[in-house]
């Protein structure tokens, strides 16, 4: 470590937090750039699997809120990309990188929206699994993508308690309702548990970010977290969660659960999900047929520039 | 029940509805990010409209109806809106134009109904006129960026503007409910709405360089439910659940 770096990780340790201006190793900024544009990325492809079914909300308050919803993630894609801004890269960059295949983005959201019931299981185990990962970024290290999160954290909890609504309605509903419902978990359940990534063996990135406070708990804690939490409520909504090794172990204080299928995880980032190449064409499409508006606009504000100059 | 005032309630409502249902359509897919942002929230604002305009209907009509049961049960012939609303998104510029000339005459009228004799309407306008207004200024403000913009920006809003103006003459057209109200100092005579909406028009659109559309045949029909094909498609998508469900809740 030179001097630079061993000031950087006492100020880490001491709980100050890095502000744009401050130095920095390039590893850190690297890594940060990667994860919070990754997560801006995952926000707006985020849109896309709840966006297919606004038009089909089955009652005008529940359309008012996935609107809402959706348009939340929105927001948070632009706080993000703002955030890795101020990083020294630019939201233009950080797209064309998404849209040329080179950026990642969740997983989860290359699964297909199927049934209603599939806004229930995002609200309730996406949005769920990703406050879990999110919280404790509250706190992390580097200033201006904590204090995003806080402002991210707050509205996902009310993703999350929409998404539960819906399934709560549903298991008390007609019995086609409530085999929509346990349909919608059994194929969210694995993605979801899939979201808090690789198990720590197999980690690429986990112990450096841990030491630098980009990350607070490890990727089986978190995941473990997340099925102690919803194990109790898919039992209250009278769901059965598709994994027949799931089982409360008193010893531990935790549920034991079954192996996960990292193969089928590995084949979804590779882009063999079910929805990998649609998902990117739409954004990819949505870009260039918004092409010549943003070239407009530009042209605009140019000759406006010019007039009031003169 | 009070017939006019179910139908004008009803129009009101489905003009919010059917716009508010094509704007999401962009969701995820606006040009950029604050585009979608903005475009989602224009949606939502006029979903509210929509759902206080016919939770309002509903009562009025006092049959046990309630806002879904009037937005996912009644088939295209029962739907009023004007046929401004339901036509496609097309590309950015026809949405535009088609909020430009929307969000221009809605804010004129809520202007109006802001002094209706009929409280609760007086109230629903004082709320969504200061929504609108924010609207209206958003949709002018694209004519004339995209007007005074590139050389392909210029020519798609022109042709966007040309080929909606045909529904343009619907909105500022009375019949007999909308004289009814008029008569009891309910709503404004439409007609009354047709100049200071041509002003504004035709100011934006001089800033924006572009021409206000040439004099044209205009077409009519969905205040009275005769609309174009483009609705049965709508409702087929919206109504979808409520259809294949009958009686679920949700
Ligand atoms: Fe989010
Ligand atoms: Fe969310």
């Amino acid at each position: 470590m030179t001097p630079e770096e061993r000031e950087f990780q006492q100020k880490i340790d001491a709980g100050i937090k890095v502000e744009p201006k401050d130095w920095m190793p390039e590893a850190y900024r690297k890594t940060l750039i990667r994860q919070i544009s990754q997560h801006a990325h995952s926000e707006i492809v985020g849109q896309l699997p709840e966006g297919n079914w606004i038009t089909r909300a089955p009652t005008l308050k529940r359309k008012a809120i996935l609107l809402a919803k959706v348009q939340d993630e929105a927001g948070h894609g632009l706080y993000l990309y703002g955030a890795a801004e101020t990083l020294g890269i630019r939201r233009d960059q950080m797209i064309e990188d998404l849209l040329a295949g080179k950026a990642k983005y969740s997983s989860v959201f290359n699964y297909p929206t199927l049934t209603w019931a599939d806004m229930g299981a995002i609200g309730w185990l996406v949005d769920g699994a990703a406050i879990i990962n999110q919280i404790p970024l509250c706190r992390c290290s580097y200033g201006p993508y904590a204090r995003g999160m806080i402002r991210i954290c707050k509205e996902e909890n009310f993703h999350q308690r929409q998404g539960f609504d819906i399934m709560f309605t549903l298991t008390r509903g007609t019995p086609e309702q409530k085999a929509m419902a346990q349909d919608a978990l059994n194929r969210w359940w694995w993605p979801a548990v899939m979201m808090h990534g690789p198990s720590d063996a197999e980690s690429k990135h986990s112990a450096q970010s841990l030491q630098w406070k980009i990350k607070l708990f490890s990727n089986d804690e978190l995941r473990q977290k997340f099925i102690d939490q919803i194990a109790p409520q898919a039992e209250y909504l009278g769901l059965t969660i598709p994994d027949p090794e799931l089982k409360w172990n008193p010893e531990r204080g935790h549920y034991d659960f079954g192996a996960i299928d990292w193969d089928e995880f590995h084949n979804v980032i590779r882009g063999n999900g079910p929805c990998n190449r649609d998902r990117l064409r739409t954004r990819k499409e949505a870009h260039e047929a918004g092409a010549w508006v943003r070239e407009g606009a530009a042209a605009y504000a140019r000759k406006r520039a010019i007039r009031e100059a003169a | 029940m009070n017939q006019a005032l179910f139908t004008y309630l009803v129009r009101l409502g489905d003009n919010c509805l059917i716009l508010s249902q094509r704007l999401a359509e962009w969701c995820g897919h606006g040009p950029a990010l604050e585009e979608d942002i903005a475009l989602t929230n224009v949606a939502l604002d006029l979903l509210g409209h929509a759902r206080l305009w016919l939770s309002y209907a509903a009562e009025v009509e006092g049959s046990g109806r309630d806002e879904d049961q009037l937005a996912y049960l009644r088939d295209a012939g029962e739907f009023q809106n004007v046929l401004l609303v339901e036509q496609p998104n097309g590309d950015f510029g026809v949405t535009m134009a088609r909020q430009f000339y929307f969000d221009l005459w809605y804010s004129l009228l809520l202007r109006e109904l802001r002094t209706s004799r009929d409280e609760r309407i007086a109230a629903i306008a004082e709320k969504a006129a200061k929504e609108v207004d924010y609207h209206l200024q958003r949709s002018t403000d694209w004519v004339i960026r995209l007007g005074d913009g590139t050389p392909e920006s210029h020519e798609r809003m022109q042709r966007a503007l040309d080929d909606l103006w045909m529904y343009t003459g619907e909105l500022f057209q009375m019949d007999a409910p909308d004289t009814e109200l008029r008569d009891r100092g309910t709503g404004p005579n439409l007609e009354h709405l047709r100049e200071p909406w041509l002003q504004h028009v035709t100011k934006t659109l001089s800033e924006a360089t572009l021409s206000v559309p040439g004099e044209t045949w205009m077409q009519r029909g969905g205040k009275q439910g005769v609309h174009t094909e483009n609705l049965g498609y709508i409702l087929a998508e919206m109504q979808f659940l409520q259809r294949a469900y009958p009686g679920a809740q949700w």
